[in-house]
């Protein structure tokens, strides 16, 4: 090679690339999507997955159980009170003789609906409020993160107490409790996010533009902060399930007959000792909960944690 | 490259000031002054280079002009309009003459919208086509830009540092605008990418009339692409010429210096300049040296520099140069 003269290679060696070699230049790797990448690393790690199908579980048989029961949950069988688990009654009996199996479905219902309303609130006013705040920033986000402190600083337990002084105790008095304070750390987390990310090019760019606020927050920031969303909903509806059970159980949920899994288990306490399953079954009921939500919780965290991307 | 010379953008002792309270109730102002007192005019249709060290105030300056930040004093006036206080709603008309390319471009596009959705989100907010009119707009500009129609329901982590580069150049022309800062647009690109970049830009410029700010921290990089050349330190306009004009005989210290550090590609030449090397660091803007702000580090420095702010004036015949001893280190 090294002896070869410039002069002796011909000139017609040098001619543009035929059009199926240009070909090689494109992309052809398929598409994948953030979210399609992200449910890709979900479904390879089986304790999220497992969560995810104990929580889609877990809504249908809320849905859907009390209806295939033949008992309703304020039935009362006076002779067969107490009874262990058997064909009958899959779960057993109350003390009052009352099925435990659809009480501890329609308690399912309440925890659901607990968790439902923490993720509408967390993803509605938490998402809105942290991201208005994040973006004006200055004085007006100073001002909006000393509501929170103010509300972050007074105790649930407060709220509770004092709605229900005015409401009367009950389901709704636990929602606004609920609605009052859930949304506070999702602002927060939003916030922080918001701060971070509107300094970025593609955000001014978008202002260049003439993008209006609500452009940015809605199409810029808010999408781009959907990881540490989800994962804060998806960590905030256990605590409040659990908030509900803990407040049904110390006697400032529900009221009988019906049945929440904190109440059941409040029930359950006087006769522990003669009828122990009356305890076990909404208490395992919100373990499991408890659990389903944490796994899937921190499966989401890893697949949406762009370090560990691939 | 220049086809008139009548002034497209021109800006009066434009100033912009970041202040932080540091105080819990905003005592204890500190004010860092990021762009401080640059008057210049940019013609139509001419590409008018901006270099200086990084934290000099370049980017500011490009951002403040097309008012991505409120403008602490000072005058914009484009196109014989003043548009300093213009708020959002009145500025819109003005977003379609006047973008911006910028300099990252990992950070500058959303990663969560496809190529077609960041090119067409400036048709959607102005309202200049919608359905199949818009999708055809799309392709158009993303061929324009050297990408192909089918790039368009991408998403950008998909594509490489010079073709995203690209994508952002399609943003901004999809408005089809008359001015365009370019933030130092290629300095995150590869050597061998810089130059496609550059050439598409000058191409674009022939075809569409664009004026250009390019912004670089680099002289040898603005000097191919610029008609003029202005030379900033610590938010300050020290010098600006055109273009080989400044490069044959800098006036001011500190293009000296900086030209002295471009590298040269003859070997012969090279060994006859000397390098002029730059004592210290740029002093912090939020406590620049009193008078000239660029004594601290120039060699000529007299009395009358740590005294007096120097003037931004005409020193030869269509050059400005902000220097006391202009005349004497000449
Ligand atoms: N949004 C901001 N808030 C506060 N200070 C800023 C902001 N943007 C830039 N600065 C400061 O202004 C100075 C100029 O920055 P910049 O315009 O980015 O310089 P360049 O583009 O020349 O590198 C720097 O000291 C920088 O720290
Ligand atoms: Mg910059």
């Amino acid at each position: 090679m090294a002896n070869t003269k410039i002069a002796d290679i011909s000139a017609d060696k040098f001619r543009p690339l035929p059009d199926t070699e240009k070909k090689q230049n494109e992309i052809v790797r398929p598409s994948i999507t953030y979210w399609q990448d992200v449910w890709f690393r979900l479904k390879q790690n089986k304790r999220a997955t497992l969560g995810l199908y104990i929580i889609i579980f877990l809504l249908l048989l809320a849905v859907f159980g009390p209806l295939l029961s033949p008992y309703s949950y304020s039935d009362q069988f006076l002779d067969k009170q107490g009874l262990g688990p058997s064909k009958e009654f899959w779960f057993g009996t109350d003390t009052l003789g009352r099925d435990i199996f659809v009480r501890v479905l329609y308690g399912a219902r309440i925890s659901l609906a607990v968790g439902f309303l923490a993720s509408v609130i967390n993803l509605t006013i938490g998402v809105l409020y942290g991201g208005i705040s994040g973006y004006f920033g200055g004085r007006v986000d100073n001002i909006m993160m000393r509501i929170v402190d103010m509300f972050y600083s007074i105790p649930l337990i407060l709220y509770v107490i004092l709605l229900m002084v005015i409401l009367g105790p009950g389901l709704k008095s636990i929602f606004i409790a609920l609605g009052c304070i859930y949304w506070v750390e999702m602002a927060r987390i939003v916030r922080g996010q918001v701060l971070s990310l509107k300094e970025q090019e593609f955000v001014l760019a978008a202002r260049a533009l003439g993008a209006d606020t609500k452009r940015i927050l809605l199409r810029h920031l808010i999408p781009n902060c959907m990881g540490p969303i989800i994962i804060t909903v998806t960590m905030n509806i256990p605590k409040a399930i659990f908030t509900e059970a803990f407040l049904s159980f110390i006697g400032l949920g529900v009221s009988a007959p019906m049945a929440s899994w904190g109440m059941l288990a409040s029930e359950a306490m006087p006769a522990i000792r003669s009828y122990p399953h009356i305890l076990f079954f909404p208490a395992m009921a919100i373990s499991i909960t408890m659990l389903a939500f944490n796994f899937l919780g921190d499966g989401l965290r890893d697949a949406l944690d762009p370090r560990l991307r691939k | 490259m220049m086809t008139n010379t009548e002034v497209l953008l021109q800006l009066k002792n434009l100033k912009k000031y970041f202040e932080f309270n540091k105080g819990l109730f905003g005592q204890n102002k500190t004010v860092l002054k990021a762009v401080d007192d640059v008057s210049l005019e940019i013609k139509k249709g001419e590409t008018l280079g901006l270099v200086g060290e990084s934290g000099c105030g370049k980017s500011t300056l490009g951002r403040t002009i097309i008012k991505l930040y409120d403008v602490t004093g000072g005058k914009i006036i484009y196109d014989g309009e003043d548009i300093t206080g213009l708020n959002d709603r009145e500025m819109l008309p003005y977003r379609k003459k006047l973008q911006m390319i910028f300099q990252d471009p990992y950070a500058s596009l959303n990663s969560r919208m496809t190529v077609g959705d960041i090119i067409g989100e400036p048709l959607d907010i102005h309202g200049i086509a919608s359905g199949s009119e818009r999708k055809e707009i799309i392709h158009d500009l993303l061929n324009k830009v050297g990408l192909t129609s089918e790039h368009a329901n991408r998403y950008p982590h998909e594509f490489s540092g010079g073709q995203r580069q690209r994508i952002g150049i399609a943003r901004a022309l999809a408005v089809k605008p008359d001015f365009i800062v370019c933030d130092e647009p290629i300095s995150a690109l590869d050597v061998s990418i810089q130059a496609q970049v550059v050439n598409l830009l000058e191409d674009l410029q022939e075809e569409m009339g664009l004026t250009y700010l390019f912004i670089a921290h680099d002289l040898s990089m603005v000097r191919h692409i610029s008609d003029r050349v202005g030379v900033m330190y610590l938010g300050r306009l020290v010098e600006l010429a055109a273009s080989d004009e400044l490069y044959d005989k800098p006036l001011h210290p500190y293009t000296k210096a900086l030209l002295s550090a471009v590298p040269i590609p003859d070997p012969k030449l090279a060994g006859q300049k000397k390098r002029i090397i730059l004592k210290g660091d740029v002093p912090s803007p939020i406590n620049p040296p009193s008078g000239c702000r660029f004594r601290t580090r120039c060699r000529f420095a007299e009395e009358i520099c740590r005294e007096a702010v120097p003037e931004f004036k005409e020193a030869e015949p269509g050059r400005f140069a902000a220097c006391h001893l202009v005349d004497k280190i000449n």
